[in-house]
This record gives C-alpha cells, sequence and structure tokens, in this order.
C-alpha cells in the first residue's frame, strides 16, 4: 500500500495528535497553540478563519457606510435638511465613499478570495499565512484609525477622491484628512501584503494538473484583481505620502499659490483609481461566472473569453483614468484619446455580459437567491455600463460632471456590480463557510427589497442629475426645485425612501445570518450540485482542507467527478458528493503538517497605527511604531513555521517537531 | 497502487511550487514590481516640479556632482559585493558570507551618510524641505531612496547576525540572495534617479 507510505519517523500533527492544552503563558518565548476559543482566532494563520474576520470585519463596515449613507438620504428627503449641518454633510459623503470602498467591498473581497482561492485551486493554506494574517490586522487596524477621526475633531471632509484645495490645511483645518492619509496607507499596506501573497498561492500552490486554463473563474479574476492592486496601490501611496507631507511637514505639492499643479493629484488618484473600479467590481464578476453556471445546470459559456476579457480589463482599465478629468482641461488630443479607450473597455465588459446570458440561455434554470443575485448583477450592471459609456462622450460628460448623474452610474456599477455579486457569493457558499444553509424564504425578501430599493434609490439619481443637482449639495430649497414631474422635490423623496427600503433590506439578511447561526440542521454536503474544487471536502472544510491533495483533470473537476457521459453523450450522475468524500477520507494523507499560530502578525499591524498617531501628533509616538514594527518583523523572520514543543503546556512529547517539512510554510 | 505513489510524489512537488520559482523569490519579484511603481510615481512628481525652484536656489547652485557621483559610485559598488555574498552564501561558507554581507552593509552606510551630509549642507544653502516645489520633491524622491537603502542595511546587518544562528526558518542561501535582489533593484533605482536628478540639466 503505497498509499499510507510517507516517511514518518518524527511526526506530529497540531491538530491531531498534539497536546490540546495550548500555553496559557502570553509572551515572546511561547507561542500561541489554541485550537479553541478566541485566542484560536486572534492568532491564527489559517486562510479560512482569517476570511471569515475578513468578511465580519467587512459586513460591520457596511452597517458603518450605510448608517452613514441614510443620514446622507435623510438630509436630502426634503427641503432645508436639519439632520446635518454642511460641515457633517461634508464628513459623512466622504466617509460613506471612503468606507464602502476600501473598508467593505475591498474587503469583502479579500474574505472571498482568501477563503476560497486555497480551496478552489486545491490547496492547503496560502503562499504565506502569516503575512495573510498581518493583512487582515493591517486593514482593521487601518479601518478603526480611519474612524477615529470621527472622535477626534472630525472625519475627512474633502470628498472621496480628496481633490486639492480642498484636501489643502486652509480649507480642511481639522486632522480629519491627515487620519484619511494615513489610515489609506495602512489599508494599502494591508492590500499590497495580499495582493502579492495570493499571486504567488494561485501561481504557485495550484494542485497537480490544476492548469491555468483549468483554474476556477472566481480565482482567475481574483488573480486579476490582485495584479491591479499590486501595481495601483503604490501609486496612491505616493499620492498620499504627498498630501502627508504637504498637510504635516510644509510641503506644497498641491498649492495652487505655490506655483503647484493640482492637477497631479488628479492623476496619481485616478491612475489607482480607475483600476480601482476594476478591483472593485472584477471580484462579483468572478463570483457570477461560478453561479450561473451550477444554477444553469451548464458549463459556463466560453470560457476562454470570460478569463481573456478579465484579463483584458485589467489591462484597458490602466489607459482610461483621465475620463474622470474630462472637465479639468486636458486639452483636446487627451480627451479624444481617453474617450476612445473608454468606449474600448466596453468590449470586454460587454464580452462577459454575452457569455452569461448564454450562459443562462438554453439551461435549467435553478431560481435560488444566490441565482438571483446573479441575474440581477447582469440587468443592474449593465445599466451603470451603460450610463458609463454615456461618459466616455467628452461633451455629454462635461455637460454630467459633479451632478447627481455620476452618483448614479458609480452605484449602478458598484451597488449593482459589486454589492449584488457579493450577496450571491454570501447566499452561495454559506454553506460551505458555515456548515448551515442561509433561508431561502428570508433570502426572497431579502433580494426584492435590495433591487427594489436600489433602483429607487439611484434610478431617480440619473433625472436629478440632468434635471442639474450638484452632487455632494448639502440642501435644497423649495424655490429652487422646480415644477412638474421632473421637480428636484419628488424625486430625492423617492431616493430617500429607497434607500429605506436596501436598509431593510440588509436588516434581513442580518437577521437571516443570525437564524441560520442558531439552526441545527447541518447543510447537505453538496446543496447546489456544484461543479468546482471547493465544494469537494466537507462543509465547514477541515483545518487543512483536503484529505488528499486531488489531481486534476477537467475545468470543473469535481462536476467531471460526479458526472461521465453516457453513450448518448449526455451527462450522467455517476457518483454522489458522499461517495468522494468517502474515497478522499480513506485516503487520506496521514501526516499533514499545517503552520501554526503566530503573535507576530498582529504587533506588525499594531505597530502601524501607532506610527500614524505619532505623525499626526508628536514624532516621538511614530519612532516607537517604528521600533515595534521592527521587533515584530524580526519575530516574524526569526519565527519557525510550526510550534516547537516546549511552547505547550505540558511540554509535548510526541517527538520533535522542528526541521519537518511543512505542508505550507 | 505504483499509480497512487506517482500521484503522491507530484503532491509533494507541487507544493514546492507550480511555477518552478520558489514561493519568497516570486513573492519579492512581485514587490519589486510593486516598487517600479512606487518610484514611478515620485520620479513622476519630480520630473514635473523640477524646474519650479521659486524663491529657493536652482539645482545648479546646490548640487555637488562630483561629490554625488563618487557615492553614487560606492552605492554601485555595493552591488557587485552583494554578488559576493550570495556566491558565498550558496557555497555555505559562512565566513565569506558575513565578510561581504558587512562590507556591502557599509557600502550602503557610507552613501546613506553620503546623503545625510548632502541634505544637511542643501539645508544650509537654504535649499529647505517645504522651500520650493522642487526641494519638495527632490527631497521626497531621494528621501525614499535612503530609507529603501536603510531599509537593505538592517536586513543585511540582520542577516550577518543570522549566519551565526543555527535555528532558521527556511534557506539562509535563499534568504541573502532575496536580500540581494533588493539591493540590486535599489541600486538600479538610484541611476535612474542620479540621471534624472543630477546629469539632465532643468
Amino acid at each position: 500500500m503505497a498509499i499510507t507510505e510517507r516517511p514518518s519517523s518524527n511526526v506530529a500533527l497540531p491538530f491531531v495528535d498534539a497536546p490540546v492544552t495550548a500555553s496559557s503563558t502570553f509572551g515572546v518565548l511561547k507561542r500561541p497553540v489554541a485550537t479553541t476559543g478566541w485566542k484560536s482566532w486572534v492568532f491564527t494563520v489559517d486562510h479560512k478563519k482569517i476570511g471569515i474576520m475578513y468578511g465580519a470585519t467587512a459586513m460591520f463596515f457596511f452597517v458603518i457606510g450605510g448608517i452613514e449613507a441614510l443620514l446622507i438620504r435623510l438630509q436630502l428627503a426634503a427641503p432645508n435638511g436639519k439632520v446635518l449641518n454642511a460641515d457633517v454633510y461634508n464628513q459623512m459623503f466622504t466617509m460613506h465613499a471612503t468606507t464602502m470602498v476600501f473598508l467593505f467591498v475591498m474587503p469583502m473581497a479579500a474574505a472571498f478570495a482568501n477563503y476560497f482561492i486555497p480551496l478552489q485551486i486545491g490547496a492547503r493554506d496560502v503562499a504565506f499565512p502569516r503575512l495573510n494574517a498581518f493583512g487582515l490586522w493591517a486593514l482593521i487596524s487601518g479601518g478603526i484609525f480611519l474612524n477615529l477621526a470621527w472622535f477626534l475633531g472630525g472625519a475627512a471632509d474633502g470628498g472621496w477622491f480628496m481633490y486639492a484645495p480642498n484636501s489643502g490645511p486652509v480649507f480642511s483645518p481639522t486632522h480629519g484628512i491627515d487620519f484619511w492619509a494615513l489610515g489609506l496607507q495602512i489599508t494599502g499596506i494591508a492590500s499590497l501584503v495580499g495582493a502579492i501573497n495570493l499571486i504567488v498561492t494561485l501561481l504557485n500552490m495550484r494542485a497537480p494538473g490544476m492548469s491555468l486554463m483549468r483554474l476556477p473563474i472566481f480565482s482567475w479574476m481574483a488573480l486579476v484583481v490582485q495584479f491591479l492592486l499590486l501595481f495601483a496601490v503604490p501609486v496612491i501611496t505616493v499620492a498620499l505620502f504627498l498630501l502627508m507631507f504637504q498637510r504635516n511637514f510644509g510641503a506644497t505639492f498641491f498649492d495652487v499659490s505655490a506655483g503647484a499643479d493640482p492637477l497631479l493629484w488628479q492623476h496619481l488618484f485616478w491612475i489607482f483609481g480607475h483600476p480601482e473600479v476594476y478591483i472593485l467590481v472584477l471580484p462579483s464578476f468572478g463570483i457570477v461566472s461560478e453561479v450561473l453556471p451550477v444554477f444553469s445546470r451548464k458549463p459556463l459559456f466560453g470560457y476562454p473569453f470570460v478569463v481573456f476579457s478579465g484579463a483584458a480589463i485589467g489591462f484597458i482599465g490602466w489607459g482610461v483614468w483621465a475620463h474622470h478629468m474630462f472637465s479639468s482641461g486636458l486639452g483636446p488630443v487627451s480627451v479624444a484619446v481617453f474617450s476612445m479607450t473608454t468606449m474600448l473597455i466596453a468590449v470586454p465588459t460587454g464580452v462577459k455580459i454575452v457569455n452569461w446570458t448564454l450562459t443562462l440561455w438554453g439551461g435549467k434554470l435553478w431560481f435560488t437567491t444566490a441565482m438571483k443575485f446573479s441575474i440581477a448583477l447582469i440587468v443592474q450592471f449593465t445599466i451603470g455600463g451603460l450610463s458609463g459609456v454615456t461618459h466616455a462622450v467628452a461633451p455629454s460628460d462635461t455637460q454630467q460632471t459633479d451632478t447627481y448623474y455620476i452618483v448614479a452610474h458609480l452605484h449602478y456599477v458598484l451597488f449593482g456590480g459589486a454589492v449584488l455579486g457579493l450577496f450571491s457569493g454570501f447566499y452561495y457558499w454559506w454553506p460551505k463557510v458555515f456548515g448551515k444553509m442561509l433561508s431561502e424564504r428570508l433570502g426572497t425578501w431579502n433580494f426584492w427589497l435590495m433591487i427594489i430599493g436600489m433602483n429607487l434609490t439611484f434610478g431617480p439619481m440619473h433625472i436629478l442629475g440632468l434635471q442639474g443637482q450638484p452632487r455632494r449639495m448639502y440642501i435644497w430649497t423649495k424655490a429652487r426645485s422646480g415644477e412638474g414631474f421632473f421637480n428636484l422635490g419628488f424625486w430625492n423623496l423617492v431616493s430617500s425612501i429607497g434607500s429605506l427600503v436596501i436598509a431593510i433590506g440588509v436588516l434581513l439578511f442580518l437577521i437571516n445570518v443570525v437564524r441560520t447561526a442558531r439552526a441545527k440542521t447541518p447543510a447537505p454536503l453538496d446543496p447546489w450540485d456544484a461543479r468546482s474544487l471547493e465544494w469537494m471536502t466537507t462543509n465547514p472544510p477541515k483545518e487543512h482542507n483536503f484529505d488528499v491533495i486531488p489531481t486534476v483533470h477537467h475545468l470543473d473537476e469535481f462536476f467531471h467527478r460526479k458526472y461521465e457521459e453516457d453513450e448518448n453523450g449526455a451527462m450522467v450522475k455517476v457518483k454522489s458528493a458522499e461517495q468522494i468524500m468517502s474515497e478522499q477520507e480513506q485516503a487520506a494523507d496521514k501526516h499533514i503538517h499545517m503552520p501554526s499560530p503566530s503573535y507576530w502578525p498582529l504587533v506588525l499591524a499594531l505597530g502601524l497605527p501607532i506610527t500614524a498617531f505619532g505623525v499626526i501628533y508628536s514624532i516621538p509616538i511614530a519612532v516607537f511604531g517604528g521600533v515595534v514594527i521592527l521587533f515584530a518583523a524580526f519575530g516574524l523572520a526569526l519565527e519557525p513555521a510550526t510550534a516547537k514543543p516546549t511552547d505547550y503546556d505540558p511540554p509535548s512529547n510526541t517527538g520533535d517537531h522542528s526541521g519537518e517539512a511543512v505542508a505550507v510554510g | 497502487m505504483a499509480d497512487l505513489a506517482v500521484h503522491k510524489e507530484a503532491d509533494h512537488n507541487a507544493h514546492a511550487s507550480s511555477s518552478g520559482i520558489s514561493n519568497v523569490k516570486l513573492g519579492m519579484w512581485l514587490f519589486l514590481g510593486s516598487e517600479c511603481l512606487l518610484f514611478g510615481g515620485l520620479i513622476s512628481t519630480y520630473m514635473l516640479y523640477r524646474g519650479r525652484v521659486g524663491q529657493g536656489p536652482t539645482p545648479a547652485q546646490v548640487f555637488d556632482i562630483p561629490f554625488t557621483s563618487v557615492s553614487s559610485f560606492v552605492l554601485l559598488m555595493s552591488s557587485l559585493t552583494m554578488v559576493l555574498a550570495v556566491s558565498s552564501a550558496t557555497k555555505k561558507d559562512d565566513r565569506g558570507t558575513t565578510l561581504w554581507l558587512t562590507v556591502t552593509a557599509l557600502l550602503g552606510a557610507t552613501f546613506v551618510g553620503g546623503q545625510v551630509y548632502e541634505f544637511t549642507a542643501f539645508k544650509s544653502e537654504g535649499l529647505g524641505f517645504g522651500t520650493s516645489l522642487f526641494s519638495s520633491s527632490f527631497y521626497t524622491l531621494t528621501g525614499f531612496h535612503g530609507v529603501h537603502v536603510t531599509v537593505g542595511i538592517i536586513m543585511l546587518m540582520a542577516m550577518v547576525g543570522i549566519i551565526q544562528r543555527s535555528e532558521f526558518p527556511g534557506s539562509k542561501a535563499e534568504t541573502i540572495e532575496m536580500i540581494g535582489l533588493y539591493w540590486h533593484f535599489v541600486d538600479i533605482v538610484w541611476i535612474v534617479i542620479f540621471t534624472l536628478i543630477y546629469l539632465i540639466p532643468v
């Protein structure tokens, strides 16, 4: 039996035969080894736990950002709104956008990527598990740091793209923008580390036979996104540093009176900012491309086209940034070039829409909540895409710039694209992650309320914008709202009511989550008759993901293990998921080594906000933060991947743990 | 059964790497790719603002090109010693590795020392950080580079300490090679910066 014969002289399995009593000592000498309780989460390096914590963090900030949005809509629901004053209103829309973009959609996409990439490619963890944990904690500390400004004199108030001169000390004398610039640098570090980690994972850790053209489509889109992050994050980092030097150290990078060119900020911001749009939406495209085939009972139509159109979006996304700046006086040549590239990028996006539609075509459609959200994404994103093409026409864009028409467009692509896709992913993968099904009945209510709500909220904004209501206007008066069907008052009210409907929809989702958590019924092993490798493990997956690392022979490997062609060429089910699983369990690898938990990622991440505080308030604190970072970096570098026997209480006697080959390191 | 055994073997290799490049090396290359964009942004900013001296001194008034050329030469020579360190490390020659790592760090420190001297001299000639757009973007770009060199020196010196330790997770030779990649990158960036700032007249 060659199958069980692996060299097994000095064996220790942290999760099987290691001592269960973790060290009770906090300290740098003993490392955390707990497998239960809060320590098993805070010090974990398991990509699945990290993914769940990314998701919980993102959901928390989604609620915060949602409350900010509701306050904005409440202020604009009636003439002479009294809910917020002008200053707080400015902070509110700035932080609404910042929270939703950097603290909700990006971390939520990271949650899916962290959790599912290793499972989809047949790996046991990511390439750098401790850096993965560091990314999570850096994101959390950055997110908290950003929002602390609310309590320390006021949040950032320059709009999420923070144009000069509004970002200068003259127009924004509080520390809000300092917190914003430094907080985004911290979350940027998290994104950069995550991007490197996931690219290496995707390129290096695929199961045997998992060629790039057999990669599940979500993993493909995540790969494109990580490359976009890798190259976009440093550009915004430069911009944020320049802003920080201007506000805190007397430089004048964006100060026109000192001869500076404020367009520099706009270019740097949008060279980051436009790829950022695809960073937000491509993960959802990936999710939808997973969900539609499963619930259409058909393979994804034109897999290579979906892959390459995603990659094409990734490339062309770098050549369209100046369409955000048509009204800034770039000159006719630039405007013409960027108009054309903007129209060009609609092509690969259109290819995706066509592929999704043709995946549905002729399929046996199964309208689960996940499927409904995915189909809704196609429809709603297409509306947003079409209003986007109207921005490619520079004269029309000049008319629309800084009006509610832009607000309508960006919400149709980001809510109708990114958010609906993420919700589709929640319903599709919930049983995989938590082992229980979300209620489909509540899900249906959640779905319809969100769809009706979003169209009520963002649909009227097209009208408001074309009627000339400027973006970021904090108040409107009866006298200037116009008359008849297109009067601003009526449509602002509709929009505000719509935002409440969305809120109720999201609330139903949260209720659904709580009820599911309390429910006892476990989910079936393969509830959707799914196609890709992440379903070829238990629900939820074991710590080491797969008992046997699968060898991949097909795109949609799991489907091809369940189904075979009969003599008429029709696919018939020959094996159930349960059969495949029990085969796997019998053939299980006996000795699997997973990396041990670690304190260092958390310590390293805590050094970042300390340093940032120091930059704003007092340089010695920054120096102290730097020392913490340096200390933690050394700790991280010198720490072995697995715990030593002496890290356990009482010390492990299962033999020498050091010097073993680890599954991942 | 033999067939299964082959698959097992394949599993094991798969964990080593599907692309044939080790995880840390691929990670380092990706990081350096990202760094290109970081320096790209900073260099663009400098190129935009280099002529905007306002009331402050012009580049020609403060730059001491022979001095900076010498310190640039020192930095470039450190790339050579870095190569020697990597080569000693691959041969598991601990003494040679320690020697060349130390020399590399010293050459890097000489460069940073030169930069500190240069900054002090410029400051005394009236070129403060906020004096003009030129000065802000000059200090930002060269300062960022200096910080990168300093981080490299810290890594080199840490490695000198680590070389003696018996316990180290991962391969020492590969870690030194990674530091080398970073070090060469920082040197190459300096060639670009030196050319653009000092050699091309405004």
